[in-house]
């Protein structure tokens, strides 16, 4: 039913924290991910760089531009990723939108993934309608594919969602797209709630988790949080993996606080 | 298996190789392409954009208004010219259907009255829409002052540098236009872009997708308020041909949106149905299946999946993917797919300017451009008949073919 994504996140013993990092962003980008393991991530997220990303606020679209101008491809990523596998035991997840899996073939993209380390793969623009093959490879390449949830989801859609997400389920804290903002909109709490009753697995709360503050917060309701944009802002305004490292103990730290 | 396909190929791939141009399958699927490729967050606002408009569709109300702006604010039925002088140059019979004579110039007021219409039926105050060119964002920007409606218009930085009259029409109609500055900032980001503006105001905006792409309904719906064009051309070629049915039906294609009401008029026939797009921007004849703004449909890409920028003389057909039922189309083989240069496009354009003095759009010039070349060959014999839909108007495209030195 689940792989090694499912079985770090339900045994967390705390909120679960899953920072995020697009990759090919520096050259050096996979020591981010060892920083957030050294700060107590309990999974690392991976953002594939892309051309067109719908989903994504000025801050990652900044971060996808920069890494595909550095020249990263997805074999780049990949073998980077493949090279730190021994060294980061904390589960990798992918981020990725539906155009490269399609243009390399579902089948090969998903055993690319789990070649690299990788056992979670998000793609936001593949709603769970639109699954077809992609729900049975992944779980076969032993890829926990994890859904989303938003606050305009039905009941109904939230049930499926949660029954067919495999790792965790995403519930996505605002209608729009990812970015920093000042306040955790209330639908957010509202929604992580629907979901927790509606699901076996943990459910984390993303996009514009901003501060430690929010993801407390966040925390009444969820049971934890992905943090990307305030993250990528940094990286892209110049911090190295040690600077990041103590802005992702500060999310862990006042999220134990909370709990 | 093959891996390449997100989803399970729907029935309608392993049906027999035809198209009514009807309703698509379950999902928005047009074979394997189409459906509703969209963040969950904009699920349950396509799935209402659905509903309403099948209620509207069979609602005679709706109907009756639409047709009534179409005569008294859109000027249809648009006439069918022949085309004497062009006709003997080429040894075809050649009629040309003339969307150019539509009020804003373009065929893409067809879809915005259908579309704005809509809106106003779901109680939206606003709409929202991506241009490339500028002809939708002038046909949404005209619908939604007649309609009062805002409209939003989202428009690449470097299209608005490209087509600033287009710019300035917009503003002067009341619209606002947002320079779009992500990704190529051009036509596609601005694709892009409006759909992340929709997620958040899903509550009282509308998008209103300017050709025959986006996710479920949008390639069925935009198709269906195109369809008169073709509905229009096949009675008026009944009374104009001897045959009742040309033996080519050829339009230009970016998004495909004339093309796709046009040949919703035709596909029941005998007649070749031709879509032509521009040499740079030929998503079917050089793009991979893929999936981009909503819908899965043949786009240029590379081998990573990088989506890629087209390249055109004519800003309306620079766009890097192609509506999903001309996937389809071309996948049986009911419509063929071709390109023509942009050198062509331009001698093309001089050329039904001088002998039949009809000045058109350089995406119209496109399908002008082919019949020029293939007249006489074995693609299109001498004594065929050609029914050729002209988009739009070329008075937009006059500044940059001035500076061209064209
Ligand atoms: C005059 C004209 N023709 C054609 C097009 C291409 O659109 P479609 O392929 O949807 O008809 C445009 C788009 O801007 C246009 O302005």
């Amino acid at each position: 039913m689940s792989g090694q994504l499912a079985t770090a996140l339900r045994t967390a013993p705390a909120p679960r924290l899953v920072p995020y990092v697009t990759g090919g962003i520096t050259a050096n980008w996979t020591d981010y991910l060892l920083a957030y393991q050294d700060s107590g991530a309990d999974a690392v997220e991976v953002g594939l760089p892309f051309s067109d990303p719908m989903l994504d606020g000025a801050t990652l679209q900044q971060a996808s531009d920069r890494a595909l101008a550095r020249g990263t491809r997805l074999d780049g990523v990949l073998a980077d990723l493949a090279a730190v596998r021994d060294r980061l035991t904390v589960p990798v997840v992918v981020m990725t939108y539906a155009n490269p899996v399609v243009r390399l073939g579902v089948v090969e993209f998903c055993r690319r993934l789990a070649e690299a380390g990788a056992s979670g793969l998000i793609v936001p623009d593949v709603p769970v309608d639109e699954l077809g093959s992609l729900e049975s490879v992944a779980a076969v390449a032993g890829i926990d594919l994890v859904l989303l949830a938003a606050p305009s989801t039905s009941a109904g859609r939230l049930r499926e969602i949660c029954a067919r997400s495999r790792g965790f389920v995403y519930a996505v804290s605002t209608m729009g797209v990812t970015g920093e903002r000042t306040a955790l909109d209330d639908g957010a709490l509202t929604l992580a709630s629907r979901a927790r009753e509606a699901s076996d697995l943990p459910v984390l709360l993303g996009f514009g988790v901003s501060t430690p503050a929010q993801a407390a917060r966040a925390c009444r309701a969820a049971d934890g949080v992905v943090v990307a944009s305030a993250l990528m802002r940094k990286v892209l305004e110049g911090a190295g993996p040690d600077r990041l490292a103590r802005i992702v103990a500060d999310f862990r730290a006042a999220m134990d606080r909370a709990a | 298996m093959t891996g390449v396909h997100l989803t399970a190929p729907s029935v309608a791939s392993t049906a027999p190789p035809t198209s009514r141009m009807a309703e698509p399958a379950t999902g928005g699927r047009f074979g394997d392409h189409g459906g509703r490729f969209v963040p969950e967050s904009l699920v349950a606002a396509c799935a209402e954009v659905e509903r309403t408009f099948r209620e509207a569709w069979s609602d005679a109300t709706f109907r009756q208004r639409l047709d009534r702006l179409r005569t008294v604010y859109a000027g249809r039925p648009t006439a069918l010219t022949p085309a004497p002088n062009l006709s003997a140059e080429l040894g075809l019979t050649v009629l040309l259907k003339r969307e150019d004579l539509t009020h804003t110039g373009s065929h893409k007021i067809n879809n915005v009255l259908g579309q704005a219409l809509l809106a106003h039926r779901m109680g939206r105050t606003r709409l929202l829409a991506e241009t490339g060119a500028g002809q939708h964002g002038v046909a949404a920007a005209t619908a939604a002052a007649l309609l009062g409606l805002d409209a939003t218009v989202f428009m690449g930085e470097r299209d608005m540098e490209r087509q600033e009259l287009n710019v300035f029409r917009m503003t002067m109609l009341g619209a606002q236009v947002i320079p779009v500055r992500s990704g190529s900032r051009t036509l596609k980001d601005a694709c892009n872009e409006v759909l992340r503006h929709w997620v958040a105001t899903v509550d009282d905006a509308y998008y209103c997708a300017g050709s025959v792409m986006g996710p479920h309904p949008y390639p069925w719906m935009v198709r269906e308020f195109q369809r008169v064009i073709g509905e229009e051309a096949r009675a008026q070629c009944a009374a104009e041909l001897p045959a009742a049915v040309p033996t080519h039906v050829v339009a230009c294609v970016g998004g495909g949106s004339n093309a796709a009401g046009t040949f919703a008029g035709f596909v029941d026939t005998d007649a070749q149905l031709v879509g032509v797009e521009a040499a740079g921007g030929a998503a079917m004849t050089d793009g991979a299946v893929g999936v981009v703004h909503g819908y899965r449909s043949r786009v240029l890409q590379d081998a990573d999946g990088q989506v890629a920028e087209a390249h055109s003389i004519a800003p309306g057909l620079d766009y890097p993917g192609v509506g999903p039922e001309h996937a389809h189309l071309g996948d049986i083989r009911r419509a063929r797919y071709v390109t023509v240069t942009d050198d062509e496009v331009v001698a093309a354009l001089r050329r039904l300017a001088r002998t039949e003095g009809i000045l058109c759009a350089l995406e119209s010039a496109h399908a002008i451009a082919w019949v020029l070349r293939a007249a006489g060959t074995a693609e299109l014999p001498s004594g065929s008949t050609v029914l050729i839909t002209v988009s739009g108007r070329g008075d937009k495209d006059m500044p940059a073919l001035m500076a061209a030195g064209r």
